[in-house]
């Protein structure tokens, strides 16, 4: 592949060839519906190189395989969809507790439980929120098309590693399947901060530990809100959104990866009626954008948020707003992918009830 | 002519899991009269018995003998 | 006066929290006997379990990384598949190796995963309080087997390392026990050979080590020792399981 073109490329290759030229050194995961494909691209792409594959008996194993390689100092990634993201969950505690830079990405299918292999958006808490046990938080990116599946995969990299922490790719079986011509480029160079914490053997360096056992209480509140100063400089650098036709909107449609492509086509339908409508589009779901949507409310007096789900990044747009505007949501879970026009015609629903 | 050795017994880390004592093949150690900073009475060496083979050392789960060889 | 027996060089000169007599202390020395005697503090890293020995990175001075229950092998995959030019060992009581750690300490020794696994086996949950663990043998009590370990109940005794022995991917394995001077300085015999596998590149190998818990068996250090050698070590036979000696193709 030459170093930078534009090709047609499905959004499970485009991940893991984000991660190869991100400089991803091991790649361990379990198969499991609908995110094959990564593991398929990487156990092909990953040989090419030179660097290293491997398939572990479990979820489980893998996110401990991907702990290894990166306290051994290298970079390393996995990734699921639904199930198997619960089964990583005790993983991604200890990668926070230990501050371990990682990438996880998550392609979301319907639940709870088994549920289907379809897309969805019914894990956002659990991305949110940590998902494992303990005061933790890990960055959270919400790609809504292929070229941002890309970069932010490639991104999500630096991210971890400048931040030594996990950081997880949420997208859904959608973004998974897609295919769509994208800007294949190299990884710009940054100035990362030394990983002076990696194993590698204390040669002529004093021996070192990596932990998350810490008995004594204080040294453990101390480490809490290390981490917190630490969650605190995320929320201020790292939140991304995109607006959308939102200059003089009177309503604004809040929605997050494949429901926004879904949304923005809606608001396109609806502008065109003469209705003033926009999109507010979180890309990074945790930290959520919450000045960014605190200040849309200066212009827009209702938000509608519509999820693939029954309703979760809702709490967090109305702790933004703290009832300053109406919010409202309209959820499609279990699978199901609405049509731009069925959107279309919840907006106008509202605008007329609303009586914009 | 077997050996001859010493012992020293660095009795604050002892716990006087007397395995020391249990394996010597020449009695040389004993439980001492006193206690150390854990409470415990701690092995000490019966002085001149000790033909250095270092079981008591090999055994002893706390390295808190050292042996010494002619 | 030459002194014959000191502290390895690759402990630091921490006291043990263990209990008295217990067997974890007998075995770090034993390990980092071996590390310093093969000069291997440069390169090699220890995964410690959760357990009693959780605390081992307080003792060992060489590079160590935590691993959640039972998550050892996969840890230790994590790092020599990224650095095999690091000796990887992990460090795992027996509910860690044989009860939830059983499906990653399997498929690392199937893999043929060039690190090694010091099972320390003392058929109870020491840290937790002594309850039941995969390896307490039949008729054996436990605060969570209070009528004694009954097969139609709690099930048998799990052998591991035999299993892992019948495993194409396994290179060493093999079993000690500390109940005597001579078995603990084979012991560590059997560790250098462990390391000395590795080192050669051969696969995936296995010690696994019959070890008192005085505290949880509820008797003396020296009747725990007299325990480990009539009967534990009746259940779990000694001796070399598997040895391979030379590196197979692909």
């Amino acid at each position: 592949m030459n170093k930078r073109e534009t090709i047609l490329m499905k959004g499970a290759d485009a991940i893991g060839e984000a991660a190869v030229r991100a400089g991803c050194s091991c790649y361990f995961g379990y198969p499991i519906t609908p995110q094959n494909e990564i593991p398929e691209y990487m156990s092909r792409r990953m040989d090419e190189v030179g660097r290293v594959f491997l398939q572990g008996e479990s979820e489980i194993a893998s996110i401990n395989m991907v702990l290894g390689a990166a306290a051994a100092g290298v970079r390393a990634m996995t990734s699921s969809s639904s199930p198997g993201i619960s089964l990583k969950q005790e993983g991604l505690s200890f990668l926070a507790a230990m501050e371990l830079p990682a990438v996880i990405i998550n392609i979301n299918r319907g639940g709870p439980g088994l549920g289907n292999i379809a897309p969805s958006q019914g894990d956002y808490y659990q991305a949110t929120r940590g998902g494992g046990h303990g005061d933790y938080r890990m960055p959270v990116y919400a790609p809504a098309t292929i070229q941002e599946l890309y970069d932010f995969t490639m991104e999500s990299f630096d991210v971890a590693d400048i931040y030594r922490t996990p950081v997880m790719i949420l997208g859904d079986g959608m973004m998974g399947q897609l295919v769509e011509p994208i800007i294949v480029h190299e990884r710009e160079e940054i100035d990362l901060p030394p990983k002076d914490y990696i194993l590698n053997g204390a040669q002529e360096r004093p021996s070192r530990i990596i932990k998350s056992l810490i008995l004594d209480t204080r040294e453990m509140e101390e480490h809490n809100w290390k981490l917190k100063r630490k969650y605190d400089l995320m929320r201020t650098l790292l939140p991304r959104y995109e607006e959308f036709m939102t200059d003089d909107a009177k309503l604004v449609i809040i929605a997050y990866g494949t429901a926004a492509r879904i949304a923005k086509g809606a608001v396109k339908r609806v502008r065109s009626n003469g209705l003033k409508v926009g999109l507010f589009r979180p890309i990074t779901v945790w930290p959520f954008p919450d000045e960014a949507v605190l200040s849309l409310t200066k212009k827009s007096k209702v938000f509608l948020v519509f999820e693939m789900s029954t309703g979760q990044m809702v709490d967090d747009v109305r702790l933004a707003v703290s009832g300053r505007v109406d919010c409202e949501f309209y959820g499609r879970p279990g699978g199901i992918i609405p049509s731009p026009q069925e959107i279309s015609r919840i907006i106008e629903r509202y605008w007329m009830q609303k009586e914009l | 002519m077997a050996a001859k050795g010493t012992i020293t017994i660095d009795q604050e880390l002892c716990k006087g899991c007397e395995l020391c004592i249990t394996f010597c093949p020449e009695d040389a150690i004993r439980i001492a009269d006193g206690l150390n900073a854990r409470g415990v009475h701690p092995a000490e060496y019966v002085k001149q018995h000790c033909r250095a083979c270092t079981l008591c050392a090999v055994m002893c789960p706390e390295i808190a003998i050292e042996v010494y060889r002619e | 006066m030459k002194k014959i027996f000191s502290r390895p060089e690759c402990l630091k000169p921490t006291p043990f929290h263990y209990c008295p007599g217990c067997g974890h202390s007998i075995l770090h020395r034993l390990v980092a006997e071996v590390i310093d005697e093969m000069n291997l503090r440069g390169r090699i890293i220890g995964i410690p379990p959760a357990g009693c020995a959780v605390l081992a990175y307080d003792y060992f001075d060489i590079d160590m990384c935590e691993a959640a229950h039972g998550r050892g092998c996969a840890v230790a995959t994590g790092f020599k598949r990224s650095r095999p030019e690091c000796i990887i060992f992990t460090y795992q009581g027996d509910g860690d190796m044989a009860a939830i750690g059983t499906a990653e300490t399997l498929h690392a020794a199937n893999r043929g995963e060039n690190i090694t696994s010091i099972f320390v086996n003392n058929a109870v949950y020491g840290m937790t309080g002594g309850q039941m663990a995969p390896t307490t043998i039949l008729g054996q009590k436990t605060t969570t087997s209070p009528f004694g370990r009954r097969s139609n109940v709690e099930g048998y005794p799990l052998k591991i390392t035999e299993i892992i022995s019948t495993l194409p991917g396994a290179a060493y394995v093999a079993r000690t026990s500390l109940a005597t001077p001579a078995k603990v300085m084979a012991t560590k015999k059997t560790i250098k050979k462990a390391f000395e596998t590795q080192l050669a590149g051969l696969g995936y190998s296995l010690v696994e080590v019959l070890s008192p818990c005085p505290t949880n068996w509820k008797i003396s250090s020296i009747e725990s020792f007299k325990y480990l050698e009539e009967r534990l070590e009746l259940e779990y036979p000694l001796g070399v399981m598997k040895e391979v000696t030379t590196e197979k193709g692909s």
